[in-house]
């Protein structure tokens, strides 16, 4: 927990010092017409900096503990890495066709669910998105080869 | 003068169009405020995009019902199942559950329900009468009210939201830097892109609601471990009327509970505070204290009247000011912005049939609302018994189609991912979200106004202290950010032992 306190206390003012250097660099100072693009950026990055080495001396001081046991995390990993393979299927193959594979995987692999409620809800949900998003509310989704070749 | 534009606005809100908007909403709503991971903020953040198509007025009804039904939804899954679906639903579970337990849940979930439209209507009413005299103050307020009044805002998380106070300033801090992103509209110059592209249109809070409060609400829900052990429970027509029969005794806690909750409510980040306080107080008030906390009734009637009299008073700053009480009311700013509309005083001199349709709305959406809650609980509760399994992936995927919708741009679902790891770990380390989010909403707002002020006064801060309503906000604003520090003082002071950190607010 002290080790996760720190280190994100440290990214974060890391970020505040790019901060400071951008708005050093655009001017923090008074211009033609009123404050210049870093002064506002440049007051908050510069507290930021401060609170995060506060943080840091708090956390120093405090006892330390776990910030995720080895077993709780893993279900989290189990989420977050289908998810994000999915987010880049999507990038290639469009929203529907990665929501399909990426539905039926996880419902599978985690759920063990029989194949033919994996194959039903895995089809069903792209297709129900297709028609409410697309086709009803107008609002258009990433698309593939799939989409392509059928015409959209 | 105000009941005309009331009826305006009845005129608006009930036409046939509105109305199953606002039941659409509802359904959603509730099934949103069900779902683990998906709250009101991120659930109306997710639904934005359906609105763009729709005229101002709809989508505005259509965003305000799923906010009512997912504050309905929470009731459900905290007194069925003891599973707080939103903070402000966590002093529900201390007596619903057992009440559901004992095979109550009729009775919780019916008084539930009922306190929910009572503290709502509540606020409602006193929108009305009040929303029309505040937006005609606001009218006379310049760029040094307005910013005085976003540092109230912020301060208000600061001193009244519990948690570490430097760890809430540097939530805001993060929220205003991740908004001053990209290109400032008033110099023209690129801030903070470093060379990036993708960086140059900045970060839009509607990606960091669905990443923050959804992706990062199901990480965290994982690593707890979900186990749903809800208690079966009939609607009964006869269990309501006989609940009905009840309540009107507890009208002073009613009457009690509306005051905390509108009073905590259009202050940023009242609703929490405002459940508990009310429970606190019905407790100390109520004759048999001892059955508080094994399935008292009363104990269901205070949190839930004070959080929906909050959750609603969360609109009056919105609608009059252009400045959100809460996330969700935030997220709803972003919608008025994209539908072209300015937020603030000037919405009722220029568009009084939205801001009267709106408001009508508001009836019209929680009676819905109630009725609709009570006559389909069974259907809401099985939501829960989908398996996780299922739930998650669906959940995650309606994210991606909410992220992605909003600008048609995959840059934002990874942002979305991104945002959803930083509220998983900002959660777990005590880091606030909602003021990040307000911040990164407020953020152009509170710079140009800011910048304006210094314009006026050429670049004096005492400009906020020597125009007197300016002054007043500002002092307040200052007394609340150091009341942290002061109460501590007070306390050592006193020989008081120092009291624990009070628990986050979101």
């Amino acid at each position: 927990m002290r080790a996760a306190e720190i280190i994100t206390a440290s990214v974060l003012g890391l970020l505040g010092g790019l901060v400071i250097a951008d708005s050093l660099r655009l001017g923090i100072g008074w211009g033609t017409d009123g404050p210049k693009s870093g002064f506002f950026p440049f007051w908050l990055a510069l507290i930021m900096v401060v609170c995060c080495a506060i943080i840091c001396f708090q956390e120093s001081r405090r006892a330390t503990g776990t910030f995720v046991e080895r077993e709780k995390f893993k279900p989290v990993l189990k989420v977050l890495w289908p998810a994000v393979l999915a987010v880049g299927l999507m990038e290639w193959l469009g929203l529907y066709v990665a929501a399909a594979l990426y539905l039926g995987f996880y419902m599978r692999w985690v759920g063990r669910h029989s194949w033919s409620l994996v194959i039903v809800l895995s089809l069903g949900v792209p297709l129900a998105t297709f028609l409410i998003f697309e086709q009803w509310f107008l609002v258009p989704m990433p698309k593939g080869p799939l989409e392509a070749w059928l015409g959209y | 003068m105000g009941i005309e534009n009331l009826f305006l606005g009845f005129e608006v809100a009930i036409t046939p169009f509105n109305v199953w908007v606002a039941v659409l909403g509802i359904v959603l709503g509730t099934i949103i405020g069900v779902l683990p991971g998906l709250g009101g903020a991120n659930g109306v953040a997710i639904l934005l995009p359906v609105t763009f198509t729709m005229p101002p007025t709809s989508g505005i009804i259509l965003l305000t019902s799923i906010y009512w039904g997912a504050l309905f939804g929470g009731a459900i899954t905290s007194i069925l199942f003891n599973i707080p679906g939103e903070p402000w639903s966590v002093a529900t579970t201390f007596d619903g559950y057992p009440m559901a337990r004992r095979g109550e849940g009729g009775q919780a979930l019916t008084a539930a329900f009922t306190s929910s439209f009572v503290g709502a209507f509540f606020s409602i009413v006193l929108i009305t009468l009040f929303a029309p005299l505040l937006a005609e103050v606001a009218l006379r307020f310049g760029p040094p009210e307005f910013f005085a009044i976003q540092f109230l805002t912020f301060s208000s998380f600061v001193g009244l939201g519990g948690g570490n106070p430097i760890k809430t300033i540097v939530a805001i801090l993060l929220g205003f830097i991740l908004g001053a992103v990209g290109l400032d509209i008033v110099t023209g110059q690129l801030r903070m892109t470093f060379g990036f592209n993708g960086l140059m249109t900045g970060f839009d809070f509607i990606i960091a609601v669905i990443g923050l409060f959804g992706i990062g609400e199901i990480l965290l829900t994982v690593e707890e471990g979900l186990r749903f052990e809800g208690t079966k429970t009939r609607m009964h027509p006869r269990v309501v009327l006989d609940t009905w029969k009840i309540l009107p005794a507890y009208w002073r806690t009613f009457l009690r509970s509306s005051f905390i909750g509108f009073w905590m409510g259009f202050k940023p980040g009242g609703a929490t505070p405002a459940s508990f306080m009310s429970y606190a107080f019905a407790k100390r008030f109520s004759k048999h204290q001892e059955k508080f906390g094994k399935g008292e009734i009363e104990g269901v009637v205070a949190p839930e009247t004070a959080a929906h009299a909050a959750g609603v008073a969360a609109i009056l700053p919105m609608i009059t000011l252009g400045i959100p009480g809460s996330p969700t009311a935030a997220v709803m700013l972003g919608g008025l912005i994209i539908w072209g509309l300015q937020p603030g005083p000037l919405l009722f001199t220029e568009k009084p049939d939205f801001v009267w349709g709106l408001i009508a709305s508001m009836y019209t959406g929680n009676i819905i609302g109630v009725l609709m809650v009570l006559a389909f609980v069974p259907f809401f509760a099985a939501i829960l018994r989908i398996p996780f399994a299922i739930l998650t992936p669906l959940i995650i995927v309606v994210c991606a189609i909410g992220s992605y919708a909003v600008h048609n741009s995959m840059l934002d679902v990874w942002y979305m991912l991104i945002f959803g790891v930083v509220g998983y770990v900002f959660k777990k380390l005590d880091y606030p979200l909602a003021p990040l989010v307000l911040a990164l909403v407020l953020g152009d707002l509170a710079e140009n106004a800011l910048r304006q002020s210094l314009i006026m006064s050429q670049g004096s801060l005492g400009i906020f202290f020597t125009r007197p309503i300016a002054a007043a906000i500002t002092l307040f604003a200052i007394f609340i950010f150091t009341l942290p520090i002061v109460s501590r003082c007070w306390r050592r002071l006193r020989g008081l032992p120092l009291a624990p950190p009070a628990p986050r607010e979101i």
